[in-house]
């Protein structure tokens, strides 16, 4: 499989070092890992929350971007993980991002610098609020996320 | 300062053929008088010239020709410029083909230029697929000893497994050829043409070179493709956009579909882009509608609502206004006194108040209702008369046989089927056009103009169904109305784009 010695090499390089506020929680084939992240200053958003992040791969990554989405763990759990509130993902975890789209896509992204990334994007946010149209979008969307026409409308996040 | 803009309008101009016309037209006034001139003289100066005035300028271009015009203009620019070919095609697609304009900005900005599209600056070295040593592919982690390599201009260098993949997903997958980046990450140098054929297999060069012809015709706006099914054809006609007021650019393409080149519709001449867009709407919400409305309902005398009467008495209320109003003589129900339910009161004034008021707003309807029905029955007739057509062949053959006459005797079939098709698509799209049309003394001759091609279809076409052993002894006849129809069609057709193009119909909607 194309991805394989890929993966492998990336499941060693993140073993050994990853960024501050990232960390890898399951990695147990190749074909689904889950990382955890959180915000790394004081954005009272985001503050003292970690957030669960799910890569799902397929056999043409990385030249298709992976399957990137948050899910969430209830408040009951050992380890709660919310759904981080910003006004590009919606509240079923799926996250509009035009590096997650084949057009944004560069194949010498990395599952740490797509984390670093969405890191980023969160830190960078000061809207307390989910996507236009989130509620519909939910309870309709049976889609997965990669066969979702985003529009990319706001560059600037 | 845009090459194709100057051409255009010096191309396309209509004044240029109305000149002459105008000319043609004083002179016969200088020969015969005012008075004489009565319009005929006119038609048939019409028909004699070259370039009739419902007709525009245009060229079809096979494959063969698009490519053959892409290469002039990239050789073009890669010997004003100096930059390789493969480059001067990146700068000319990403400056949508405007040559002056992207010259311009070179020779201003040259970098900034090359920067944009997607070029860099670094024109040094022939890039070539290579072994390099102690190189580890940063897209798949491979680093064998062995591993051909290639980069771009940009220095990225990936294994040539991966380049092939990742071009393979973007031409196949996602149908991208004109501005496929380079793979690494914020790279935005775009692979030249040049870089993919020394990476990718021969279909999908072929499939490459389909997606950048079909960039460089959207790019271009004096460019459409033939929308006939599997047409592979494109037309080239100087029309623009804004033109389209005036102008209504019906172009034949080699494949031989009629189209307008404003907006890709089957021919709809004498009715604009415009008008024709507003007509399509309005059948496609309204006709069935407006069909039963117009023969089930009435008005609510006050209010004007839309009433269906599905049973009981006469004695109306309106749900929405509470008028109460009887359905017989649609008067005040208060002036009925004790006659109730039982209307023999047709000529009071309050009732026929009413009725006026009514048919003045169901005048309307019915207006809509008149051009319609004959919109469609011509649109219905063509498809008959298209029927027809796929039987005038063995029609054709069975008369030769049966009368004796060759082949090429017998073609007059043919020319009359598919004159009828042409006229009836005419006489169609004049209805659309009547009903947005403002009465002047305009309208008349336009109307007298189109009961005579009527008359004249209706006709061929009545002869055009006997049965095969009279249609030898009608030859003369079918010829005869034949070259009569079109030369109705072409007196229609000219008198209204003349008016179109200087202005002179006033329509009842604004567009």
């Amino acid at each position: 499989m194309f991805a394989t010695k890929r993966l492998s090499k990336e499941l060693i390089k993140i073993k050994e070092h990853l960024p501050p506020g990232i960390s890898i929680v399951k990695s147990d084939n190749l074909e689904e890992w889950q990382m955890d992240i959180r915000v790394l200053d004081e954005n009272p958003l985001y503050l003292n929350q970690i957030y669960r992040l799910k890569f799902t791969f397929n056999n043409k990554y990385p030249i298709e971007p992976p399957e990137v989405q948050f899910i969430e763990l209830p408040t009951t759990s050992e380890t709660p993980r919310p759904i981080p509130i910003h006004p590009h993902i919606y509240s079923n975890g799926i996250i509009c991002l035009d590096l997650l789209s084949s057009a944004g896509w560069s194949p010498v992204q990395t599952v740490e610098s797509v984390c670093m990334s969405i890191q980023s994007m969160l830190t960078a946010n000061s809207r307390n609020e989910r996507p236009p149209g989130d509620k519909d979008f939910v309870s309709y969307n049976r889609r997965r996320p990669r066969d979702i026409n985003f529009m990319y409308d706001d560059d600037n996040i | 300062m845009e090459s194709d803009e100057d051409f255009m309008s010096v191309g396309s101009s209509p004044d240029d053929f109305l000149d002459t016309q105008g000319s043609d037209v004083e002179s016969l006034g200088d020969d015969f008088g005012d008075e004489f001139d009565g319009g005929f003289s006119k038609d048939k100066d019409i028909i004699a010239t070259k370039r009739k005035p419902y007709e525009v300028e245009f060229k079809v271009l096979s494959p063969e020709d698009i490519e053959r015009q892409q290469n002039v203009q990239i050789n073009e620019v890669s010997s004003i410029l100096g930059l390789p070919p493969e480059s001067s095609a990146i700068l000319l697609r990403y400056g949508r083909w405007k040559r002056e304009k992207l010259i311009e900005s070179y020779m201003d900005h040259p970098e900034e230029t090359l920067e944009e599209a997607g070029l860099g600056t670094n024109f040094e070295g022939t890039p070539q697929t290579e072994v390099v040593s102690g190189f580890m592919c940063e897209i798949c982690c491979e680093d064998g000893d062995e591993l051909e390599t290639y980069a771009m201009r940009c220095g990225h260098r990936f294994c040539v497994d991966c380049y092939r993949h990742y071009l393979a997903q973007k031409i196949r997958g996602e149908g991208e050829a004109a501005r496929i980046e380079c793979p690494g990450t914020d790279c935005h140098m775009i692979v030249d043409s040049k870089s993919l054929g020394l990476l990718v297999t021969d279909d999908l060069k072929e499939r490459y070179k389909a997606l950048l012809m079909r960039t460089y015709v959207d790019d271009k706006d004096n460019l459409k493709w033939c929308p006939a099914p599997e047409c592979v054809y494109a037309v080239d006609c100087p029309i623009k956009q804004r033109d389209l007021r005036r102008i209504v650019p019906t172009v034949q393409c080699d494949c031989k579909h009629y189209f307008c080149f404003g907006c890709t519709l089957n021919d709809h001449q004498p009715a604009p882009c415009t008008l024709v867009k507003m007509w399509l709407k309005k059948c496609e919400d309204d006709s069935e509608t407006a069909n039963w409305i117009s023969a089930n309902t009435k008005e609510c005398p006050r209010c004007h609502s839309t009433i269906e009467k599905n049973g009981g008495c006469n004695h109306m209320t309106c749900r929405k206004c509470k008028h109460e109003f009887c359905w017989m003589c649609m008067g005040l129900w208060s002036e009925h006194g004790t006659s109730w339910y039982n209307c023999n009161r047709y000529e009071e004034k309050s009732g026929s108040e009413a009725r006026t008021a009514q048919a003045r707003s169901r005048e309307s309807l019915e207006r809509y209702l008149h051009y319609y029905n004959r919109y469609a029955n011509h649109e219905q007739s063509a498809k008959l008369d298209k029927d027809l057509y796929l039987k005038t062949e063995k029609k054709m053959t069975s008369l030769q046989s049966q009368s004796g006459l060759s082949w090429i005797e017998v073609q007059f079939l043919d020319t009359a089927s598919q004159a009828l098709q042409q006229c009836r698509q005419t006489l169609k799209w004049t209805y659309a056009f009547a009903y947005y049309l403002a009465r002047n003394n305009l309208t008349e001759i336009f109307e007298d103009n189109q009961k005579d091609l009527e008359m004249a279809v209706e006709s061929l076409s009545e002869m055009f169904e006997k049965p095969v052993p009279e249609l030898a002894q009608l030859k003369v006849d079918i010829l005869d109305k034949t070259a009569y129809c079109n030369k109705r069609r072409v007196i229609l057709l000219s008198d209204t784009a003349e008016n179109l193009n200087n202005g002179e119909w006033s329509f009842n909607v604004d567009w």
